[in-house]
């Protein structure tokens, strides 16, 4: 138990180091959900203003993720690592869910840089009524939200063109899971699709315990979804590991 | 230690891959990687695979590393299955591969060996000590902290090869290790090498580069086009064709066009081509007592003719006529 912590927190502490290297590529981060922050803010009324900031902020974290997990998936390919890291004798679900969590984390950068805009340019201020709970569901969130990439990734594994669909899933995932504008404003069928997904949780668990609603249980449910997606991506990883040495596809690009 | 058992034992080892054509009207192709290798490897070997580009040993050893599963055949690493103990063969084996690929470029050196020590279960007290003295064995102590990315070839190979041994492994298998590293820094990695089978493991190498399976390799495998053609000791290889001699003429233009004429020579067993600087090399192996120098001269009528030499056989010549046979 020990030895498998250490490797996760080994591996988040390396992938995080690798994706801080550049500040360019971090600085096209925080400028990109700046932008959308923006847009955010000019929708909303000067009321729901705080609302719109924290959605826009979680949208840093999943943008971050989402297009990422297929592009670390295609970096570990192209540098030939991807062979490496299947050959070792570690399950390899633990290789890669601290690397899509290291990418969700890297996402704070823009939830930071999105608040502090929000507050400089707009005047938002950021009041929370409950920062115990508000500490809680911001971790809670990234790990799910890593989770959901470890999700992606497993099929990036197997299909290795399938990074494309990361990139395609950025906006939808914005809009259903409410990130931008209320669920309520959505026909019925989409809810049961913004439910299984747990940045819905995530960003109602934060601007929950932020505007002092009850956040425990969006909290409970985002980790929940969290937990129930790398088990299932644990549990579809061999199959795919086995498909891609059939199909010999670790080593293509 | 294993003392005198098979480590690596390949049986009928089969793999075809699957690839289509065209965009529109696709068509699906299956190409033989592999056609049925069987070798086994002695405890504290050092054995090479030899072939030309595409002759399938990266295929074969990475089924025997579990990256690929075989279409059909079997193979045993330390007595295990590479397909169903596929992690206990990971657990036992290193793998080092040649080229610029593998590593972190955005990390340092230690920071890949840390990633990699975790990975391969090292315990946390003794991972430092254990990089440190893989640094020490490679000669990169001192340049641990630098990115990757700034690293040269020869430096990178020499991290794969710390990388492979991070966690001891009984068996190491070294895909063309020293390939496009300068002829110092291969030097190094050879006599690297050298010592991984004198400190008791077992190495399987492949290569293309004769002088290298020359020097290193107890026993070598021939592969071509998928199949072991030959398989021996440098010595037995080189006896294939040492009954007779090589006749090497230089030409300057034109040596392609006068292969077969001089191939259908009474006396000649085989012929190449050597490319070397300004001019082109026919190399000609005899039968024992066949003197075709002046057959061989009189079919280049008309092409610059340099120098001519006969000579002793090497491995190159065992090998080009085995792979030329194939």
């Amino acid at each position: 138990m020990r030895r498998t912590l250490r490797l996760l927190g080994v591996g988040w502490l390396l992938q995080m180091k690798m994706a801080s290297v550049s500040a360019f590529e971090g600085l096209l981060n925080v400028l990109w959900s700046l932008f959308f922050a923006t847009v955010a803010f000019f929708m909303f009324s000067p009321d729901a203003l705080l609302y719109a900031s924290l959605g826009a902020a979680v949208m840093g974290i999943w943008g971050a993720t989402s297009t990422s997990a297929g592009s670390a998936m295609q970096r570990e390919r192209r540098h030939g690592t991807l062979e490496l890291l299947v050959a070792a004798p570690v399950d390899f679900a633990l290789v890669l869910l601290p690397t899509t969590i290291a990418l969700a984390t890297v996402g704070i950068y823009s939830m930071v840089a999105t608040l502090v805009w929000g507050r400089l340019l707009f005047g938002i201020e950021l009041t929370i009524e409950h920062p115990l709970l508000f500490a809680l569901a911001i971790p809670a969130t990234i790990v799910s939200i890593g989770a959901l990439g470890f999700l992606m990734a497993v099929s990036f594994v197997r299909y290795r063109r399938a990074w494309a669909l990361g990139n395609m899933f950025e906006y939808p995932v914005w809009l259903v899971c409410g990130f931008l504008v209320p669920l309520s404003l959505f026909p019925g069928w989409v809810r049961p699709i913004s439910w299984v997904l747990a940045p819905t949780w995530g960003v109602t668990a934060i601007r929950e315990s932020a505007l002092g609603g009850e956040s425990l249980p969006d909290i409970a449910m985002c980790l929940g979804l969290g937990s129930l997606y790398v088990l299932v991506g644990v549990l579809v990883l061999d199959r795919m590991l086995d498909a891609a040495r059939a199909r010999a596809v670790l080593a293509l690009t | 230690m294993l003392g005198g058992m098979a480590v690596i034992e390949a049986e009928e080892l089969r793999r075809t891959y699957k690839t289509t054509t065209g965009v529109i009207r696709r068509k699906a192709l299956t190409v033989d990687a592999v056609r049925g290798v069987s070798f086994s490897v002695e405890s504290g070997e050092l054995f090479g695979l030899l072939g030309p580009n595409g002759a399938g040993k990266t295929t074969t050893i990475k089924m025997l590393i579990t990256l690929l599963l075989p279409s059909s055949g079997s193979a045993r690493v330390l007595g295990y299955d590479v397909v169903d103990d596929a992690r206990e063969v990971r657990r036992r084996i290193g793998y080092v591969f040649g080229g610029e690929r593998g590593l972190y470029e955005r990390l340092s050196a230690y920071d890949n060996l840390r990633y990699f020590a975790e990975l391969y279960g090292v315990p946390a007290r003794e991972q430092r000590h254990r990089i440190d003295e893989l640094l020490e064995l490679v000669g990169l102590k001192g340049r641990e902290k630098e990115r990757v990315e700034g690293y040269s070839r020869g430096m990178r190979q020499r991290l794969h090869i710390a990388r492979g041994l991070l966690h001891d492994p009984d068996v190491v298998f070294l895909d063309e290790p020293t390939i496009g590293v300068d002829p110092v820094g291969a030097r190094d990695l050879r006599a690297t090498i050298a010592g991984l089978v004198e400190g008791g493991k077992t190495v399987l190498l492949t290569t293309h580069y004769m002088f290298e399976a020359d020097a290193l390799c107890d026993r070598i495998a021939v592969i071509a086009k998928g199949e072991i053609v030959a398989q021996g000791t440098p010595r037995e290889l080189k006896d294939r064709v040492a009954e007779g001699r090589v006749v090497e003429v230089e030409v300057f233009g034109g040596a392609e066009e006068h292969v077969a004429a001089v191939r259908g020579l009474g006396g000649v067993r085989g012929v190449s081509v050597e490319e070397r600087e300004q001019a082109q090399v026919l190399v000609v192996q005899t039968e024992v007592g066949a003197e075709p120098t002046h057959a061989i001269l009189s079919r280049l009528d008309g092409v610059s003719v340099g120098r001519v030499s006969s000579r002793e056989p090497t491995l190159e010549d065992a090998y080009v006529q085995l792979v030329g046979e194939a």
